[in-house]
């Protein structure tokens, strides 16, 4: 059965340009906020950034590959949120803070 | 084969028992294990000498040798682990097995009050194995086991007081002066390797017999004047003597067996063995004779003036060995070996005496704290004069026979060596019978009570002075003939006479000073205050090696050396390094900020970082 054509109308290029835009605004998130879930938020969205851009490929040259190392970061994404949330809760219990430049008792 | 290594084996096993089990053992066992290793030895020697038919009419006149395995095999080079008996070898494996046994009995007496018993006779046996080794080995890198081996335990045996600052140096100091010698003789093996391509005596030594007469004069002086200053070092002779006066400071077993009768006699023993070399250069013989002649001199003047009973013989020996070399450096090698012989008999009875003196006056060692011990120390007395009468050259005493030879080949070569040799010969007797009128005879000096050592101590020196009397009349030379042909000296029966007069005469001065006017030394001091002055500080010979060699090496050593190299460039290399990586690393870790959000910003940077760098290199 053959693939049915992409519609002309949106271009791989979109799907690149929506990638970096949306990878650079995890970045700012990962290094203007103060907030842990915040922080941690953005780290979700810089992966799915990269998600998206994998997919595309995987779409635009026809390869299956794009699609597995998508379903992989997904699940280092997920194995992630499990242990952060976990890491994020007991630092709120034990602080009673989520301000990221309060907890730094490991530096020196 | 006649299992030559057992004669060795039998004092390492004593010292292996006796130092790795000492301190559990009782002193009797300790006794019984270290006197009847170097009997047992004493006994396979002449099992394998009678074997040999050694004691026959007919005895062999080439070497029996015993190839037990290849010790070293590079190249060329090819060592056997061999050990060998000719008649030379079997002369001296008497002597020091033979003399080693009554020294061990008469030290298990004279140490039996001592701390470090076993620890004592484990050395002794150790040094009876590698002298025993010397002897027995059939090629210069075995000799130079020996050689090591006997240098070795003379530095124990001599810092065996080692809680002594005295005795430690003493041990240093003729470690140290050794190592000079050992190094020319292990240049001149080398030189011998090179020269004939193998290091075995029954190799080289022909070879250098038939090596064609106008071939090779320079190289066999080489190689003797580098083997001669390896005898140097162990036998005691200008400019390496220094170290055997001091070495008294060890146990006076050892001074006897060490230092007087056996070691020290190593150095000619190896100028005996290489004779074939030495006799094709006249300017090694003449060297030889020389300094022979030259220390027996000069240790006999300082002989005449020093205090310290052991001191007095200490310098003896040295003159004695003096007269060894003089022998072999006028060609009469068997003579020499005569000598060696006869020395060890008299020299061991006078250190053991003095020994026995020493004991009975609880320690002292000064002659002029001793005096009238003749009642009171019989035996010790009878015997020391049987020894004193021997080295005087008294007519018939076996120091008689052996000194005449000696002084006769001198006079084959130069009439001068003779002469000198004469009047060094009236010293002798007059430094000998001083020690013995200023210990025996007079009035008590000390504030001690004497008494006579025990049985164990003076049955060796009976035995000794038997030996010492009568030892002459074995005829050694006689007996190393087919080794070292005799010289064709002629008729000197006056020659002899007069040396048996000069030393009669240093015993009647010695008489007149010290017995029948004993205010003749102190008068004769203060008349010759110089002289007395030079001969009393021993010419200030370590002195001057101090101030020439030692202050040199120290100074060198602390500031080039230790200031200069060690503290500046090579810690300074290191601590550099270490200063150098902190200050980089002080730098380095300003980054380490521990905000997460600057490490983000760092990583962030390096991806721009590469992906500029590989768009740049056109997307590749």
């Amino acid at each position: 059965m053959p693939i049915p054509a992409l519609p002309a109308a949106v271009p791989l290029s979109w799907y690149l340009i929506l990638s970096a835009v949306l990878f650079a605004l995890g970045v700012a998130g990962f290094l203007f906020r103060k907030n842990i879930i915040t922080v941690f938020m953005s780290i979700e969205l810089m992966l799915n950034a990269v998600n998206l851009s994998f997919v595309a490929f995987a779409y635009q040259f026809k390869q299956v590959d794009g699609h597995i190392y998508a379903f992989f970061v997904m699940v280092v994404a997920a194995a992630e949120a499990a242990v952060g949330l976990g890491i994020i809760l007991t630092v709120f219990k034990n602080r009673s803070t989520l301000h990221i430049d309060e907890v730094s008792t490991l530096k020196n | 084969m006649h299992q030559l290594w057992l004669i060795p084996i039998f004092p390492l096993a004593g010292a292996a028992i006796n130092g790795i089990f000492g301190r559990r053992l009782s002193k009797s066992i300790t006794n019984v294990v270290a006197i009847g290793s170097v009997l047992l030895s004493f006994l396979w020697v002449l099992k394998v000498l009678s074997g040999l038919g050694m004691f026959g009419h007919e005895a062999p006149t080439t070497a029996h040798i015993e190839h037990y395995f290849t010790w070293i095999q590079a190249g060329t080079l090819n060592v056997g682990f061999d050990l060998a008996v000719d008649r030379l070898s079997a002369v001296m494996l008497l002597v020091v097995t033979g003399v080693g046994t009554l020294i061990h009995i008469y030290a298990a007496g004279y140490m039996a009050h001592e701390g470090g018993y076993y620890r004592f006779f484990a050395y002794l046996n150790l040094f009876m194995f590698f002298m025993l080794i010397l002897v027995l080995g059939a090629n210069y890198l075995v000799l130079f086991v020996g050689w090591e081996g006997v240098g070795l335990c003379s530095y124990l045996l001599i810092g065996f007081y080692f809680l002594e600052k005295t005795a430690g140096d003493a041990g240093k100091k003729a470690f140290v002066v050794n190592r000079i010698g050992d190094f020319g003789y292990l240049l001149g093996m080398l030189l011998i390797f090179k020269t004939f391509g193998s290091l075995d005596f029954d190799k080289v030594l022909p070879a250098a017999k038939n090596m064609p007469a106008d071939v090779g004069a320079g190289i066999f002086t080489a190689i003797c004047l580098l083997l001669f200053v390896g005898a140097t070092g162990k036998s005691a002779q200008i400019p390496l003597y220094v170290w055997l006066p001091d070495a008294m400071a060890g146990p006076t077993p050892v001074s006897a067996l060490i230092h007087a009768a056996t070691m020290v006699t190593a150095g000619v023993y190896m100028v005996a063995r290489s004779s074939e070399m030495f006799v094709r250069s006249d300017i090694a013989m003449t060297v030889v004779a020389i300094i022979g002649l030259l220390t027996a001199v000069m240790a006999a003047t300082i002989g005449l003036v020093q205090n310290d009973i052991k001191k007095v013989y200490a310098y003896s020996t040295v003159s004695q060995l003096g007269y060894m070399f003089l022998a072999c450096g006028v060609g009469a090698f068997g003579v020499g070996i005569f000598h060696v012989v006869t020395h060890a008999f008299f020299k061991a009875l006078l250190f053991l005496g003095a020994g026995s003196v020493i004991h009975a006056l609880g320690g002292e060692q000064d002659l002029q704290n001793m005096g009238g011990l003749r009642k009171e120390t019989p035996i010790t007395f009878i015997t020391l004069l049987c020894a004193a009468v021997a080295i005087a050259g008294v007519p018939y005493t076996s120091g008689w026979f052996s000194k005449d030879e000696i002084l006769i080949a001198a006079h084959h070569r130069h009439p001068l060596l003779y002469w000198i040799g004469v009047i060094t010969a009236g010293m002798t007797a007059f430094y000998v019978f001083r020690s013995i009128f200023l210990a025996f005879f007079g009035k008590p000096r000390g504030h001690h009570h004497p008494h006579e050592s025990p049985l164990v101590m003076t049955a060796p020196l009976m035995v000794l002075a038997v030996l010492s009397l009568f030892g002459g009349f074995i005829p050694i030379p006689h007996f190393l003939e087919p080794m070292f042909p005799p010289l064709e000296a002629g008729h000197h029966g006056m020659l002899g006479w007069i040396a048996t007069a000069a030393g009669l005469t240093g015993i009647l001065l010695a008489y007149l000073f010290y017995v029948a006017n004993p205010r003749l030394p102190q008068a004769f001091a203060t008349t010759f205050t110089g002289p007395y002055r030079w001969l009393y500080n021993k010419y200030f010979v370590d002195e001057a090696y101090d101030a020439m060699v030692v202050e040199p090496v120290v100074q060198g050593s602390r500031t080039v050396l230790w200031r200069g190299m060690d503290a500046g460039l090579i810690d300074g290399i290191v601590n550099g390094i270490g200063k150098r990586s902190r200050n980089v690393g002080g730098g380095l870790k300003l980054m380490q900020s521990g905000n997460i959000r600057s490490y983000a910003a760092w990583v962030l940077l390096g991806s721009l970082v590469v992906i500029v760098v590989m768009a740049l290199g056109g997307g590749r």
